[in-house]
């Protein structure tokens, strides 16, 4: 187990890499002068413009440019902005706002998924199942700026339940509702996974013993059916926990959120490569980070696997 | 179970006179997407105390079915719809959700069918016996030393260290035991056993019966039954009630039935039986041929000629010619021989180290052209590796196998691929076999398509002649696998393995996974066949009962190794490894009739 989780981390040196190289490159190929666009049009001295290039070595060859960044990065150096500050102080006060944002919205998918899923599972083609499953139908195939906008006009603007847009701090109580927008469509998945898990495990032999055997029917439930349920729904929550943190541009642009959607989604704007790359770099190592512990939560759950 | 009559179970023998268990009239409809269909009607059937009971059927016949009501554990599209249950006096039939967990456990147990899949995985051994305790108010303060009892009596070894592992690290006979262990740890009066043993190798199979046997007889426990192997009914219990179609067609003394059965169903499952079986099936030509060679022994030409019951010689006269012209050689042309033939895997270890596992080790034999060859051994004994490798599926480690004289190890392309084309396999589960988007035609035609085999239309043609070969109606080439029985797919199985013309086909436990009647049936096509086409068997399986049935030679495999080899006559009449000994002894109801 120690040697499996070692492994995993020495993993993550190549992965960051090749990620960073990667979108360093894709920023570095993006058609536009990112120093000329600075100005906002208007003309700037060419004098102004070759210094502002060599000052983010953007005069330089694709190769240096990368070399450069990677030796800073190794002093934790992450770059500045175009407008002078660190991408290290940028990045240290959006992380925490969609980290928590991202949390909230994996709580939700988590509690109400598993639960609206398993009430599902166990009343299989009652009235609830079906409410559940068309509701789920609707959640995932509306677009998420539509259920985004539309959550935003009714709680917030119309009945005034809470803030329709989200304050500089960002504190817990106003990410409640983009936490609900971002978690939603993936609710909707948990349900239907958890559904199907539930009534699978259900008709499987060794529930029919543990009810031959004379327990009751919430211990049936609880000991040996939800257990072997969770089994796919926690690969799928682990591994929808990055594309939380990464994919909630759309719920951040609705809500105002100053979160890493907002930030990454200018700095690609911008053409700044060193917000860009340090940003996704962060998010490469929270997805492969996310998935080491589904992989540990699943032998957890399932006493038949086991690594070496 | 037999001498229950003494009973001194603690609680069994409270009211002597009156049944334990009492079903009458039981009807049972299940709701289907086709409307309601009644899988059992008019059943009944009585257990005393301390009495045991066997409900014999083939699959669908709803033995189960009616077992599962009196544990009130049917699936919740199916409903008792008519009839009575009645346990030690009280009406179960409709009694409420309650009172059924009140009795389950510790008034009814169940021994499951498969022990694979009857464990939860993921909750330790010594958890799930201990849940049925605490579930039944059992669980004192020495609640662990008390597990560990259970599991010992049900004779696994070392119980309080196993009680600490999970399921998978049990083997099937362990986990039987464990569900043994639960199905009677709180004691209960009856205990329904729904084919305790058919997962498992014969000898397993009689250890665990035994035990249960003994078990129970010391507890004072009464027994249903349910099984499908008439020659085991009748070995372990008192009364037998045969099943057909939903209903109860016979019950009664077992010895009786078994020496005179009444209705038609339970006569074609006497004759059937394959544990009660006694010698070589042989086709009508055969016998006819045998018959004239008698006639010809009546104005004897030489003294050596064997009496008709002797071992089976085929006469050479009845030696055909294939389909395809080819001349089959006379017997005694050995047509497959396995020289030496070894198989290590390396089975990965901690810490990157790897040790060697001999799943096969120096194996030899040979078989003649047009006659069986069996491979009989437990479950990991080597027997499907050898197979594996004649098929040439798997490259073995050392050794040779010579196919028709030729090195069948180093075959490579359009050798290999004429290979194939002569030997053919038939596996064991006929469910797994098809593939379930291919119809019968496609699956049947598409070995004559890879190997550009005539046109469509001829295709067509050999199509039909196979499935008449194996008695299936024409209209069978357009439905699906799914639309068919297990004993129809392992028909279709052998069209497929027969539609290009091969010398040699290798039967991986093909009859293994049906039910008696269709097994019988099977058999026989696969022995009709042989006279027909002068093929050759290599029949791999761990029932003795079939290779009496079937083959010609046996050759005994025990932890990879060759224990004895011989004619099937030979190994049956005068076994001379314990080890062969002990596989007769476990064919159940082989003591039965004499």
């Amino acid at each position: 187990m120690v040697m499996f989780t070692l492994r995993r981390f020495l993993q993550l040196i190549p992965v960051f890499f090749g990620a960073t190289l990667l979108v360093y490159f894709l920023v570095f190929a993006t058609p536009g002068d990112p120093i000329a666009a600075l100005s906002g049009g208007k003309p700037m001295a060419p004098a102004v413009q070759a210094a502002l290039r060599a000052q983010y070595n953007l005069d330089q060859p694709f190769w240096i440019q990368y070399g450069l960044y990677l030796k800073n990065l190794v002093t934790l150096n992450l770059g500045q902005t175009f407008s002078g500050q660190d991408v290290s102080a940028v990045i240290g006060r959006a992380y925490p706002v969609t980290a928590r944002l991202a949390f909230m919205a994996l709580a939700i998918e988590a509690i109400f998924g598993v639960l609206f899923g398993v009430i599902a599972g166990l009343r299989k083609g009652k009235l609830f199942d079906a409410t559940v499953l068309v509701a789920s139908l609707v959640v995932i195939a509306v677009p998420t700026f539509v259920l985004g906008f539309v959550l935003q006009l009714v709680i917030g603007v119309q009945l005034g339940w809470a803030r329709p847009t989200v304050s500089g701090a960002a504190p817990w109580n106003e990410l409640i509702l983009p936490a609900l927008v971002l978690g939603l469509v993936s609710l909707a998945y948990v349900i239907r996974l958890t559904r199907a898990s539930i009534s699978e495990n259900m008709n499987a032999d060794y529930v029919r013993t543990a009810t031959a055997k004379g327990l009751s029917r919430g211990r049936v439930v609880l000991v040996h059916i939800l257990r072997n349920s969770l089994i796919p729904v926690v690969t799928f929550l682990g591994a929808d926990l990055g594309s939380l943190m990464g994919g909630a541009i759309v719920t951040e642009g609705i809500f105002n959120v100053p979160g890493v959607g907002n930030l990454l989604y200018k700095a690609i704007l911008k053409g700044e490569s060193a917000t860009v790359v340090a940003v996704v770099g962060i998010l490469v190592i929270v997805f492969v980070v996310a998935n080491l512990v589904v992989d540990l939560l699943y032998a957890w759950l399932d006493p038949r696997i086991r690594y070496v | 179970m037999s001498n229950h009559a003494t009973g001194q179970g603690a609680r069994a023998l409270r009211s002597s006179d009156q049944p334990l268990l009492d079903i009458q009239d039981l009807a049972i409809t299940f709701e289907t997407s086709n409307g309601p269909v009644e899988a059992v009607r008019n059943a009944h059937l009585t257990i005393m105390p301390g009495e045991t009971v066997a409900i014999v059927g083939e699959s669908g016949s709803g033995k189960s079915t009616t077992a599962l009501a009196a544990i009130g554990l049917l699936p919740s599209n199916g409903r008792v719809s008519g009839g009575k249950i009645i346990f030690d006096g009280e009406d179960i039939t409709n009694v409420s959700s309650k009172r059924i967990v009140e009795l389950r456990g510790n008034s009814i147990g169940m021994v499951p069918q498969d022990p694979m899949s009857n464990l939860n995985p993921v909750w330790k051994i010594g958890f799930q016996v201990k849940e049925t305790l605490r579930a039944n108010g059992l669980d004192g303060a020495n609640s662990k030393e008390r597990v560990a009892e259970v599991l010992s009596e049900a004779g696994l070894p070392d119980a309080a260290a196993r009680a600490k592992q999970y399921p998978h690290e049990f083997s099937g006979g362990m986990r039987q035991r464990a569900l043994i262990a639960i199905g009677l740890a709180c004691r209960p009066r009856l205990l329904i056993a729904d084919e305790p043993t058919s997962a498992l190798d014969v000898t397993v199979q009689r250890q665990i019966l035994d035990h249960l046997d003994k078990m129970t007889t010391e507890l004072g426990t009464a027994v249903l039954l349910i099984t499908h192997d008439l020659g085991l009914a009748a070995e372990r219990a008192e009364k037998l009630v045969v099943m057909y179609k939903g209903q109860v067609v016979e019950s009664g003394p077992a010895l009786e039935i078994l020496r005179n059965p009444q209705h038609p169903y339970t006569q074609r499952l006497v004759n059937s039986a394959p544990s009660l079986a006694s010698r070589r099936l042989q086709s009508q030509k055969a016998k006819d041929a045998l018959a004239a060679a008698v006639a010809d022994l009546d104005t004897p030409v030489d003294g050596e000629h064997p009496a008709p019951v002797a071992p089976r010689t085929v006469p050479a006269a009845a030696k055909p010619v294939s389909a395809d012209g080819r001349q089959h050689a006379q017997a005694g042309d050995t047509i497959l021989e396995i020289k030496n033939l070894t198989k290590v895997f390396k089975l990965r270890g901690a810490l990157g180290k790897s040790t060697d596992f001999k799943a096969v080790d120096d194996v030899s034999f040979s078989v003649p052209r047009g006659t069986t060859m069996a491979i009989v051994g437990e479950s990991g004994s080597g027997k499907s590796t050898v197979a594996q490798m004649a098929l040439s599926l798997l490259a073995p480690t050392e050794g040779s196998i010579l196919f028709d004289g030729v090195e069948v190890n180093t075959l490579k392309g359009r050798a290999l691929f004429d290979f194939r084309r002569r030997v053919q396999p038939i596996f064991q589960d006929p469910y797994g076999s098809l593939d379930p988007m291919f119809n019968i035609y496609r699956t049947i035609e598409e070995p004559l398509k890879i190997h550009k085999i005539g046109d469509s239309k001829s295709r067509e043609k050999k199509v039909r002649e196979l499935l008449d070969q194996v008695s299936m109606p024409a209209s069978t080439m357009h439905r699906y696998p799914n639309e068919l029985s297990g004993g129809q797919r392992q028909r279709i199985a052998i069209a497929r393995a027969l539609a290009l013309n091969p010398d040699v086909i290798i039967c991986d436990e093909a009859v293994s996974a049906l039910d008696v009647l269709v097994q019988a049936q099977v058999l026989n096509l696969l022995n009709e066949l042989q006279e027909d086409l002068g093929l050759t068997y290599l029949f791999i399986t761990h029932d003795l009962a079939v290779v009496r049935q079937i083959a010609d030679h046996v050759t005994v495999m025990q932890k990879g190794r060759v224990v004895e080899a011989s004619s099937t006559d030979e190994v049956f009449s005068n076994p001379k490894q314990v080890y062969t000994q002990e596989l007769l002894n476990a064919i159940p109801g082989a003591t039965l009739l004499v």
